[in-house]
């Protein structure tokens, strides 16, 4: 019999927002507070288990309808692209670059091709995370 | 600036996450990584071409400055290396086609192999003592996952004593680094080269010097830290043991090479002596392993740590004819391990067991096999013109020309147990009367013996060729005899 969690389950609703919400700030500030794209993926995946322990495999599978392993393999590519984008201005591999750009809202933003490398470290770490929990969670 | 120079780790990296994709279909991955490795190959050609003429190519990686970011160097050495590594890539790649079955290839049996060989490649290439350590993490990564795929229980008790002592041998890895950098204050190899120099290689610099033989030493396999390998070798498929026989054994002694000559050169009679003795009883424990056993793998395998023992002797002996002929025999041993290994991974396709007293007559049916094994045999033995020869003749020249009689001696009776033991699998699996027919032959060599025959005539090609090889060999023995090369090709601005 299962035991009735509306109260966990209620609660990891709204609070997974929170986690992941901070998990996206932590890390878009990692280039000039401590942060980044290690811890972000990590605390997404946080947020992420949370909603698995207040349900199941099930729910998440239908919130969030990706293979974790292609999730790796494109943080991958993404971490690889972003230093290979260096080869197509005749510069070392993995030179990056930034710029300041007046952006609606935001105002003068500094955009860095660092970022897309660490989108690449953040998409590998929650989907390693994820792959091993899943894969420990639903062996027999 | 010089991008070529991570193209060879690049595109292994690249195809391995390709591969990710396209778990399900295997005849588009198998595509991918033979048209990958052929590639690399192509590239390590240009690198060795471009070195061979222009001299030590550098990579700034992301336009900082040595020694304050990371550089990749392409010596001649490196370069050399490169390209055998890419070659044997291909072979295994071939060989892994006909015999690794389809369950291994379905999780993910091509990407891993890629990833190894992106290791392989990046800790040859890197100019950082760290970023040599990130490299050999990858490499020993894959290499875990390569040990365990398949699951069965041998491979699974064999896997975690692998991955013991290699975890190990990284947290001794990190502290010998974390020791160097608080002496020195840079992780740059060229930086470091420069930094020892300037203080003189006291008592504490010779300790770390020591730090980093015992750890390359258990990577490496000499003694008395091999006693993992025979065993954690014998349990993957024969293809897997035989890229890590290949690779493996070798990025170790590369790394012993590269630290004992350009960054702790200054105290030879501590470092290269203790070397020289560690790798001497190597050879003596090896060539009593590959005598005693009965088993084809295990034979071969025992083989491996005779030849790091070979190599480091040569390196041991410091004078340039000793380290040609290391360097020779270096980059002979990585081909003609492979060789075997794939030899007799097909005859352990045909016969279903690995002991050779359950085996004979094999060369009956299969002549092509049987004599392609014996070339590679007397190949390994160092029979004239084949290609072992050149390597183990300038290693002896330098032992007896430095005086070193005993160390020559055994290498020279090693030499005599290796043909021992080579000869007794030949006579054992191939002479005598024929047990199996025809129909009772466990498995098919078809497409097994094309990578083995690439091998077997590359081999014999580096034999016949030696003199034109040479000239390469001489260019990069002359950084490893004189280290200010490398350093002042790498901090020249």
């Amino acid at each position: 019999m299962r035991t009735n969690d509306i109260i966990l389950q209620t609660l990891a609703k709204s609070f997974m927002f929170v986690v992941i919400a901070f998990s996206f700030y932590v890390f878009l500030t990692g280039h000039h507070h401590p942060g980044g794209g290690f811890i972000g993926g990590l605390m997404t995946s946080a947020g992420i288990i949370l909603l698995l322990l207040a349900f199941d495999w099930k729910v998440l599978k239908t919130v969030i309808p990706i293979d974790f392993k292609i999730l790796v393999a494109i943080g991958l590519l993404t971490a690889v692209g972003s230093g290979m984008g260096s080869f197509l201005f005749g510069v070392p591999f993995l030179t990056h670059t930034f710029g300041y750009f007046d952006l609606p809202i935001l105002g003068k933003t500094e955009l860095a091709t660092a970022t897309i490398f660490d989108t690449g470290v953040y998409l590998v770490v929650v989907g390693i995370t994820m792959t091993i929990i899943q894969s420990i969670g639903e062996s027999e | 600036m010089n991008n070529l120079v991570i193209l060879p780790i690049l595109i292994p990296l690249l195809t391995g996450i390709i591969l990710v994709f396209f778990r399900k279909n295997i005849s588009l991955q198998r595509w991918i990584s033979g048209l990958s490795a052929l590639l690399t190959i192509i590239v390590a050609v240009m690198l060795v071409q471009n070195v061979f003429n222009d001299g030590i190519q550098i990579l700034k990686l992301s336009n900082w400055e040595p020694p304050f970011g990371v550089v990749f160097v392409a010596d001649m050495l490196s370069a050399l290396l490169v390209l055998t590594t890419s070659i044997l890539s291909l072979a295994c790649v071939l060989f892994a086609f006909r015999s690794i079955g389809i369950e291994r290839e379905k999780y993910y049996f091509y990407s891993f192999f890629q990833f190894l060989i992106t290791g392989v490649m990046g800790a040859f290439l890197t100019g950082d003592i760290f970023n040599l350590f990130v490299f050999f993490e990858v490499l020993l990564m894959a290499s875990y996952v390569l040990l365990i795929l398949g699951g069965t229980k041998i491979q699974f008790n064999e896997t975690s004593k692998y991955i013991l002592v290699n975890v190990i041998s990284s947290a001794l890895f990190v502290s010998a680094v974390a020791y160097l950098y608080s002496v020195t204050g840079t992780l740059n190899i060229a930086d470091l080269s420069v930094k020892v120099a300037e203080v003189g290689q006291g008592g504490l610099l010779t300790v770390i010097a020591i730090l980093f033989i015992i750890v390359f030493g258990i990577k490496g396999a000499i003694f008395p830290l091999y006693t993992w390998l025979p065993a954690s070798y014998h349990a993957p498929p024969t293809v897997v043991t035989a890229i890590f026989g290949g690779l493996l054994t070798k990025v170790g002694v590369y790394s012993i090479m590269r630290t004992s000559t350009v960054i702790f050169n200054h105290q030879p009679e501590i470092t290269h002596q203790l070397i020289g003795i560690l790798a001497l009883l190597t050879i003596i424990l090896g060539a009593i392993g590959a005598v005693a056993y009965w088993d084809i793998k295990q034979i071969i395998i025992y083989n491996i740590i005779i030849a790091v023992g070979v190599i480091l002797f040569g390196l041991s002996v410091n004078t340039e004819t000793a380290l040609e002929g290391s360097l020779f025999y270096l980059i002979h041993d990585m081909i003609i391990k492979v060789a075997l290994f794939l030899l007799a991974g097909a005859v352990i396709v045909i016969t279903g067991t690995s002991n050779i007293k359950k085996m004979g007559g094999l060369i009956k049916h299969h002549p092509l096999l049987g004599w392609m094994f014996f070339v590679a045999a007397i190949a390994l033995v160092g029979v004239p013109p084949l290609s072992g020869f050149v390597g183990k003749l300038l290693i002896l020249q330098g032992g007896f020309e430095n005086g070193n009689y005993l160390g020559s001696a055994i290498v020279l009776i090693s030499s005599l147990l290796v043909l021992y033991s080579m000869m007794k699998i030949f006579m054992n699996v191939f002479w005598r009367e024929t047990v199996l027919s025809k129909e009772d032959e466990k498995g098919s060599t078809k497409g097994l013996l094309l990578p083995c025959a690439i091998l077997v005539v590359l081999s014999i090609a580096y034999g016949v060729g030696s003199e034109w090889m040479y000239q390469y060999i001489e260019q990069a023995v002359a950084v490893l005899v004189d280290p200010s090369i490398y350093v002042e090709s790498v901090l020249k601005e």
